[in-house]
């Protein structure tokens, strides 16, 4: 497998020439099975976490800061340290229910390298007293199941997972948990919810955090796969390696799919804090640059739900302190690239059709709102749009968020960027997510949509006045 | 219709045995039950409700809440083709399209033989590879019109049916914890202490 080509194994992958954390063993063809990840220093981070006090095993994620990958970048470290003292049982909850649009490392990081992803979650249930775990598995990814599921056994057989682990006082279980099809369930709280075998809906907040209140009303720590999948190479080199890698706000690599119109779309792990957007999609051990010899016309930086961004943003880090003052977010590592054939107003509408799809139906400015963005934009594409549509966008979205919503600045149009978060009036992010396409395609692109609501396709039958 | 034969209760008492709550298990035995039927079907749903104490009408409550969860008879190959950004972008539209023609129904339709059920779906996180589709969840990378009509053709002729079981089988591995290796299951009400391993010392 030559580094710089796509891998036969998995699709999509480019290792390139980088520091590589997670994804070490993705160009190995058996890099799935147990044999493979043993005899490649497999369940050594292990070994080497439970010749250490728990507490000190928890010191050292929390010194490496490992930003959580799932979208918040909430440090793993602090975030087991939230839980309350003395209360038992605890629980891990991983969440593998990836479905942002654009997104796709964890697919990837359960198919590719399920043991990985499973010496982390022990590693994360010795550090931070979890008793049990459950790794709940988008349900549509069959491939990821299977091997997950295999590995699982496997490991119990081999006694990594179960019973006294390693012949050690450390016992845990894993129980593989699937889903079935429900992009709110990512949510950490509506995730709980599904485990619990009720309707994936966010719970009311406060409390902010699982970690208080979660599964069965216990403390419960919710990481992400990729998050998790980090342990292992931490336990081994330590977090001093780690932070070596990348910014002090920002360590480690992260893993970022870039897809759209690029000549090389693909899947990369790259240096967190110093790749900026511009490496990544015009850069030759990336994405080549815009396909057919296009024009960039805007990108999503972070996932489906993220305001975009324009060319001006290119040279942006990978970092979080950076691009959330630009007006957007990093989320869950996720580029969509638009050339200047895009049409703006239909992208917007292809975004706002997924969140109103998946609003969940809890709260009413997401579950009116998000369906009242996706019919207006509807009718507005299919050229039967009015001027006080446009208008009449904004209100709906001001009834999701109040107030200014972040948006990127643009030399063209002479505007200033509004920083990213907003204020929202819904418990979770799909009503704001329904509403970020359109915001972004309104404010960087009106005369786009200005141009589909002036210039008629259908003749009136009557003329005004004519009946008489 | 059907309720759960009796070795998919075998089945279900284990996957219900891994959870302190035997609630958990609702959507792992929902799961199970269209794997047995193709669907979900209302005998299944109140038989579920007995083996995890819901109602059948709680059961219905969550299995209507998720997307993979039918309630009719479909094809016994669901080809969902995604329609979210990154597909779009690389021409989904134009493949939706195509793929009424070639199937002569419209999306959410059944073919006339009853093998073919062809559905719009979000994001199947194949993003780089678009447009995708999967068919009974087992993925397409890249389809093209020529590419679409050879899946459908080797999907009538049977040549792919080592590799895409029916519908309604998802995994199939299953997980199995063998009881003299399992660290054991309790009820959060049982546990009152920490963890033995949080002593203060080493584990190994």
């Amino acid at each position: 497998m030559s580094a710089g080509g796509t891998n036969a194994f998995a699709p999509g992958f480019y290792a390139g020439d980088r520091p590589k954390v997670v994804t070490s063993r993705f160009e190995l063809e058996d890099s799935h099975t147990l044999q493979r990840y043993v005899a490649t220093g497999g369940y050594e981070g292990l070994r080497k976490a439970l010749a250490r006090p728990a507490t000190e095993v928890h010191d050292e994620v929390k010194s490496a800061t490992i930003l959580g990958r799932g979208g918040a970048g909430f440090p793993a470290g602090n975030k087991w340290a939230l839980t309350p003292a003395d209360v038992w049982p605890r629980y891990l909850v991983v969440n593998g229910d990836e479905s942002e649009p654009g997104t796709y490392k964890d697919r990837l990081l359960m198919e590719r390298d399920p043991h990985q992803l499973i010496e982390g979650c022990l590693i994360a249930c010795y550090a931070a007293g979890l008793s049990q775990c459950f790794l709940y598995i988008r349900g549509e990814m069959a491939l990821a199941q299977e091997r997950v599921a295999t590995a699982l056994n496997d490991a119990y057989a081999a006694g990594y997972v179960g019973k006294n682990i390693l012949g050690s006082k450390f016992s845990v279980d894993i129980v593989l948990h699937w889903g079935a099809g429900a992009y709110v369930v990512g949510e950490e709280t509506a995730l709980i919810e599904s485990l619990e075998g009720n309707r994936g809906m966010p719970r009311l907040k406060p409390p902010y955090f699982p970690a208080a209140i979660g599964l069965y009303g216990q403390p419960t720590i919710v990481n992400n796969v990729e998050t998790l999948s980090n342990l292992p190479w931490l336990m081994v080199n330590g977090a001093a390696a780690y932070t070596a890698i990348g910014t002090a706000t920002s360590p480690g690599t992260r893993m970022v799919a870039v897809s759209g119109h690029v000549k090389r779309p693909g899947v990369y792990e790259i240096i967190n804090g110093v790749t900026t957007f511009r490496d990544l999609l015009f850069g030759d051990e990336f994405c080549q640059g815009m396909r057919d010899g296009r024009t960039l016309k805007a990108f999503v930086p972070g996932g489906g739900s993220a305001p975009w961004f324009l060319p001006d943003q290119l040279d942006l880090p990978f970092e979080a302190s950076q691009v959330g003052p630009a007006g957007s977010m990093l989320g869950s590592g996720a580029i969509m690239v638009m050339d200047d054939t895009t049409d703006i107003p239909k992208a917007a509408l292809t975004l706002t059709r997924f969140y109103a799809h998946e609003s969940c139906g809890k709260c009413t400015p997401c579950r009116e709102g998000g369906t009242w963005l996706e019919r207006i934009l509807s009718r507005i594409v299919d050229g039967k749009g009015t001027d006080a549509d446009l208008d009449q966008l904004f209100e709906v979205g001001e009834s999701i968020c109040p107030g200014s919503f972040p948006h990127a600045s643009s030399e063209r149009l002479g505007l200033g960027a509004v920083p990213f978060p907003y204020r929202m009036n819904t418990i979770c992010f799909v009503g704001p997510s329904a509403y970020a396409p359109v915001n972004s395609a309104l404010v960087l692109f009106r005369e786009e949509f200005e141009a589909r609501v002036t210039k008629r396709t259908h003749i009136p039958v009557t003329a005004v006045g004519a009946a008489q | 219709m059907a309720r759960l034969t009796e070795e998919n209760v075998r089945l279900a008492q284990e996957i219900i045995s891994r959870y302190p709550r035997p609630r958990s298990a609702t959507i792992p035995l929902l799961h199970l039950a269209q794997e047995q039927d193709g669907y979900v079907t209302e005998d299944a749903m109140a038989h579920i409700g007995e083996l995890v104490g819901a109602s059948s009408a709680e059961v219905y409550g969550t299995a209507s809440f998720y997307e993979m969860f039918k309630f009719h008879p479909v094809g016994r190959y669901v080809i969902n083709i995604c329609g979210t950004m990154s597909c779009a972008l690389m021409g989904a539209e134009d493949l939706m399209h195509h793929a009424e023609q070639k199937l002569g129904v419209k999306m959410g339709g059944t073919t006339a033989d009853g093998l073919i059920t062809v559905e719009r779906a979000e994001c199947q996180a194949a993003c780089t590879e678009a447009p995708c589709l999967q068919t009974n969840y087992r993925y397409s990378f890249r389809v093209t019109p020529e590419s679409f009509d050879a899946l459908v053709d080797d999907l009538r002729a049977g040549r792919l049916n080592d590799e895409i079981p029916a519908h309604g089988v998802v995994a199939r591995v299953r997980q199995h914890i063998p009881a003299d290796k399992g660290a054991g299951v309790h009820a959060p009400e049982d546990v009152k202490a920490a963890p033995a391993w949080l002593d203060g010392k080493a584990a190994l």
